[in-house]
């Protein structure tokens, strides 16, 4: 006599198996890119041994200190701009009273997020184009870290509005009542409550500057490559497995700021 | 709380204190909100007006525009001027290749989705400490580089690639398959970037889902199968609809995963824009197919909203 | 440890309600800047704490206007334990901000030793609040929590932690001071919010439903640990409830709250036994209605007339003059039942017996068709005698039944 199988109410058969493919679907490609990047042959698909030779060529390698230069300047530039302006937007509008064009501010603000990336890209070179061509106006660099904060203020916005909607408001209250002056609630109450939100929003805007592409690619003028630039112009050529440690280290940057976004956010769960 | 009718009165010098301290303080909070809109109105607004005037000038010799109007941008898209008698020809290469890009994204659409729900219902119903790993997992997916993450794609299908040199290897094959630079490297390419863009959103509906209200179908007699189509996948509805969002609008104006797989033979919509800007130094035109394709993205978005909107009143 | 702390407030070194009068020197808002840190010095302390006067809330604009406070008037005294009671959405909370400062009324004052705060924000009245929710700074500790309002009001520190040691030991927190806030339990959040709320000394205390967080058992401890630190402090209390059975036995008086008005104000017996109005009457303890006609009446008595012919004497609220058709008022436990129905001033059938353990509760099916409630307390020497179905008469106690305006 069989005893009664207890049925878990939760599990859809086949669930399971579609969810690990999927996983391994996402990590198989990165991780074999990754391994290859150890690879002490020449070729990016012929595994012959381990070194980590190509990490070492690749730092010596003055394209990419300049490419590195470049992007990091450009993302932590960016980050910091569109964090600053993130915050103040968040509080600006959820700290008040509903005003009229609250919701178009809102919608101004994500707008860089709706817009296809492509579309943007060409855009912002045509504006660019454009007040070079009619004011003279080039900002170098700068044209870059203004195109990528455009696209960090929503990313950095998102965690930090969330942050200010899910805090008590009866603790701003409260520090009134305690005789807490307008500043002195924002400073010692909403700001230090605030700060993992900003913290996460910035991680969030330094991957998506650090990472970017397609705008990058349009917009940036010569002499303004970014890492991910350099990997392209690297694919056109005749490929070494540094590009594969190139492409890892740029992954790893990402991996660690996700992470640390995540758990950030996660410990606010708590 | 009563409604009583309210018979006007002269306001005290509270409520004056109140009507100018609130204003006051909540217009100086407003402003808190400008370097963004400022930054993103300038650089983000402004272009996409100045693109909209440019798909109306015509095209310099070298790039940028000459200004002068013209609807050449647009009939270009439809039709090719005859060199010799001036007469328009119709001409669908563009169009072939909107279609072809619409195609692409409604498959990948679809295919992320069949994968996506399993996947996000099965992380969903995980214990909470498994839960935050598997979302863990999803998320550095989805915000890592997708440049990079297309290269890993291209090592693993091109001819030498992992898969041939393991097909060869184990004598299925004798030569080759080619899978680079083909529409199914592109279709694989923009399955495996958007992927997490479905799961996420479907992850964060199903997580709120309540499960006693699945015991509740079970109770009434429900099969596992009724209460996945008629339960589960009906409440879950919101996040269904974002995650087809979040990965068809970007699909649909992909840029970098054709220009890696498709080889620069097989192009989508992003790359036939950027091509404009580059080697066919023609901006009308690309500002003009810019704006087409927003014009598709907002179809998009209209019929979205129109569709749950419809969608909650009839549930 | 009550006395302890009596005589430490005692002490010159930190005084307790004196410290406002020593302080002030006649001067109006805005005070001086000084050891208040631009916290209003009241004038000359009157016997009233707080005096609202024909205060008004309205919220929304235009159609959606809706008055949650309807000129609201009420003194509230020195040192008095007074509390706001009534269902939800009566106004009470909205009363309880205006005072507060969290919200402006949209017509009326609000006065505080006779002078009117209504134009002040919350960060400049000597007023505190304890929370609902408690609302604790999470990323403090509990000592750092207790000290804040005393930190913003530029003390030095070293009166700091005198102070807060001292709060920390009038709610016996000392053990738990570096502790961060959510790492205690609800019922040592609540004394944390309290002492919080105490440390600056104010001069009126505002307690918004503080205790409905709390399981039963330590709700009752806290109702006698509150009016042990309202006795302590000297404090005026400003207690809001919607709990009848709170009210009633914290309260020095209750202000009885429904739709934006305050019905009754008056000392819990005053409110139980000589209810002003039907509602006060049904939302405090159980109540019968009767239907009845007046015959005759004299200043604050009155003689109704039953359907079954019987007639009674009740008292009625001053300023209210009954005629015609009435409704009468009989609490539960002021009615008794006789076996015999023809002895009853009113007689039914026993339709239900439902027992309460302390006491038992009668249901009567009375002749006219009304239900009736008659509650008798239980001992062991009176067994219950009666049997459902049974036709029973009731009899009621001298100035048991009242009428009152619908």
């Amino acid at each position: 006599m069989a005893e009664p199988r207890s049925i878990d109410i939760k599990e859809q058969p086949g669930f399971r198996s579609i969810a690990i493919i999927c996983l391994l679907v996402l990590y198989v490609p990165v991780l074999i890119l990754m391994i290859f990047s150890l690879n002490s042959g020449s070729l990016v698909t012929h595994w012959e041994g381990v070194t980590l030779g190509w990490y070492g060529s690749a730092l010596r390698n003055e394209e990419f200190h300049n490419a590195a230069r470049n992007t990091l300047i450009i993302s932590i530039s960016a980050t910091i701009i569109s964090t600053v302006c993130a915050t103040l937007a968040a509080i600006g509008m959820t700290r008040v009273k509903p005003w009229r064009g609250l919701a178009a501010a809102f919608m101004v603000i994500n707008l860089p997020l709706m817009v296809p990336e492509i579309i943007t890209a060409v855009a912002t070179l045509s504006f660019f184009a454009l007040i070079a061509g009619t004011f003279g106006l080039n900002f170098g660099i700068g044209n870059l870290i203004l195109a990528h904060t455009v696209f960090c203020i929503p990313f950095a916005y998102m965690p930090i509005r969330a942050r200010l909607e899910d805090m008590d408001l009866t603790l701003e209250y409260a520090a009134a009542d305690l005789y807490a002056t307008p500043w002195n609630a924002f400073r010692r109450i909403t700001l230090p409550l605030l700060v993992p939100g900003i913290m996460s929003g910035a991680a969030l805007a330094f991957i998506v500057s650090f990472d970017d592409f397609t705008i990058t690619q349009l917009v940036a003028g010569p002499g303004q490559t970014t890492l991910p630039l350099y990997i392209w112009n690297q694919i056109r050529r005749p490929m070494t497995p540094e590009i594969n440690a190139i492409s890892t280290i740029l992954l790893l940057v990402s991996i660690l700021f996700v992470s640390v976004s995540f758990l950030i956010a996660r410990r606010r769960a708590k | 709380m009563t409604t009583a009718t309210l018979t006007p009165t002269m306001p005290s010098k509270a409520a004056l204190f109140e009507a100018q301290a609130v204003k006051a303080g909540a217009r100086r909070n407003r402003l808190l909100s400008l370097p963004a809109l400022i930054i993103i109105g300038i650089f983000g607004v402004l272009p996409l007006l100045i693109i909209c005037v440019y798909s109306f000038l015509v095209a310099a010799p070298y790039g940028g525009v000459q200004w002068q109007f013209s609807t050449d941008a647009y009939l270009n898209f439809l039709f090719q001027r005859d060199i010799f008698d001036d007469t328009l020809q119709f001409t669908p290469d563009f169009l072939i290749i909107y279609l072809r890009s619409f195609l692409f994204a409604v498959v990948t659409t679809i295919i992320c989705l069949l994968l996506g729900f399993p996947t996000a219902y099965f992380m969903a119903t995980r214990p909470p400490a498994q839960r935050n790993w598997w979302v863990l997992l999803i998320t550095i997916p989805f915000w890592s580089n997708l440049l990079v993450r297309t290269l890993a794609i291209m090592f693993i299908i091109r001819d030498e690639g992992l898969i041939n040199n393991a097909l060869l290897a184990l004598g299925v094959i004798d030569k080759p398959i080619t899978m680079l630079y083909t529409n199914f490297a592109i279709q694989l390419g923009l399955l495996y970037a958007f992927l997490p863009f479905m799961v996420l959103p479907l992850y964060s509906s199903l997580e709120k889902l309540d499960f006693r209200l699945i015991e509740a179908a079970y109770d009434l007699y429900a099969t596992r199968r009724q209460v996945l189509w008629r339960v589960i996948i009906p409440l879950s509805k919101p996040g269904i609809i974002a995650g087809c969002l979040l990965v068809f609008i970007p699909a649909l104006g992909a840029y970098v995963t054709p220009l890696i797989l498709g080889g620069g033979v097989h192009l989508m919509i992003g790359d036939l824009i950027a091509q404009q800007f580059g080697s066919g130094r023609n901006w009308p035109l690309g500002c003009a197919q810019a704006l087409i394709l927003m014009a598709a993205v907002l179809v998009a978005l209209f019929f979205y909203v129109r569709n749950t909107s419809g969608k909650v009143q009839h549930g | 440890m009550g006395i302890a702390f009596k005589k430490r407030v005692a002490a010159p070194q930190l005084p307790s309600r004196s410290a406002y009068g020593d302080n002030r020197t006649g001067t109006h808002l805005p005070p001086r800047a000084g050891s208040l840190n631009g916290v209003i010095v009241p004038e000359q302390p009157g016997k009233n704490a707080i005096e609202v006067r024909g205060v008004r809330k309205v919220f929304g604009t235009g159609e959606n206007q809706v008055a949650a406070l309807d000129t609201v008037s009420v003194s509230i005294r020195e040192n008095e334990f007074f509390t706001l009671l009534g269902p939800s959405g009566c106004g009470k909370t909205t009363l309880l901000r205006l005072i507060a400062g969290f919200d402006f009324p949209s017509a009326g004052e609000i006065l505080l030793h006779g002078q009117d705060i209504a134009p002040l924000p919350p960060f400049k009245r000597p007023v505190n609040t304890v929370f609902q929710n408690y609302a604790l700074f999470p990323h403090m500790t509990v000592a750092q929590n207790i000290g804040f309002g005393l930190e913003m009001l530029g003390k030095p520190k070293g009166e700091i932690e005198a102070r807060v040691a001292q709060m920390l030991k009038l709610v016996k927190m000392e053990a738990l001071k570096a502790r961060r806030t959510s790492q205690i339990s609800g019922g040592q959040q609540q004394r944390v919010a309290l002492a919080r709320a105490l440390a600056p000394q104010p001069k009126v205390l505002l307690l918004d439903e503080p205790l409905s967080a709390l399981d039963y058992k330590l709700r009752k401890e806290m109702q006698i640990e509150l009016k042990r630190l309202q006795h302590e402090t000297g404090i005026t209390f400003i207690f809001v409830t919607h709990d009848q059975e709170e009210a009633l036995t914290m309260s020095d008086r209750i202000a009885v709250m429904s739709a934006g008005k305050i019905l009754q104000v008056g000392t819990p017996r005053d409110i139980y036994d000589r209810p002003a109005e039907r509602f006060v009457a049904d939302f405090i303890g159980e109540t019968n209605f009767l239907a009845g006609t007046v015959m005759s009446k004299k200043p604050g008595m009155a003689t109704v007339k039953f359907a079954s012919n019987a007639t009674i004497a009740a008292g009625y609220p001053e300023g209210f003059d009954p005629t015609g058709e009435v409704t009468l008022v009989v609490r539960p436990e002021h009615a008794d039942l006789v076996p015999d129905p023809a002895k009853g001033t009113i007689a039914g059938t026993l339709s239900n017996i439902v027992y309460f353990g302390t006491d038992t509760h009668y249901h009567v099916r009375l002749d006219g068709g009304e239900n009736f409630i008659v509650r008798h307390q239980n001992s062991r020497s009176s067994p219950a005698t009666y049997e459902t179905g049974a036709k029973v008469g009731i009899q009621f106690e001298e100035d048991a039944a009242r009428v009152l305006k619908d």
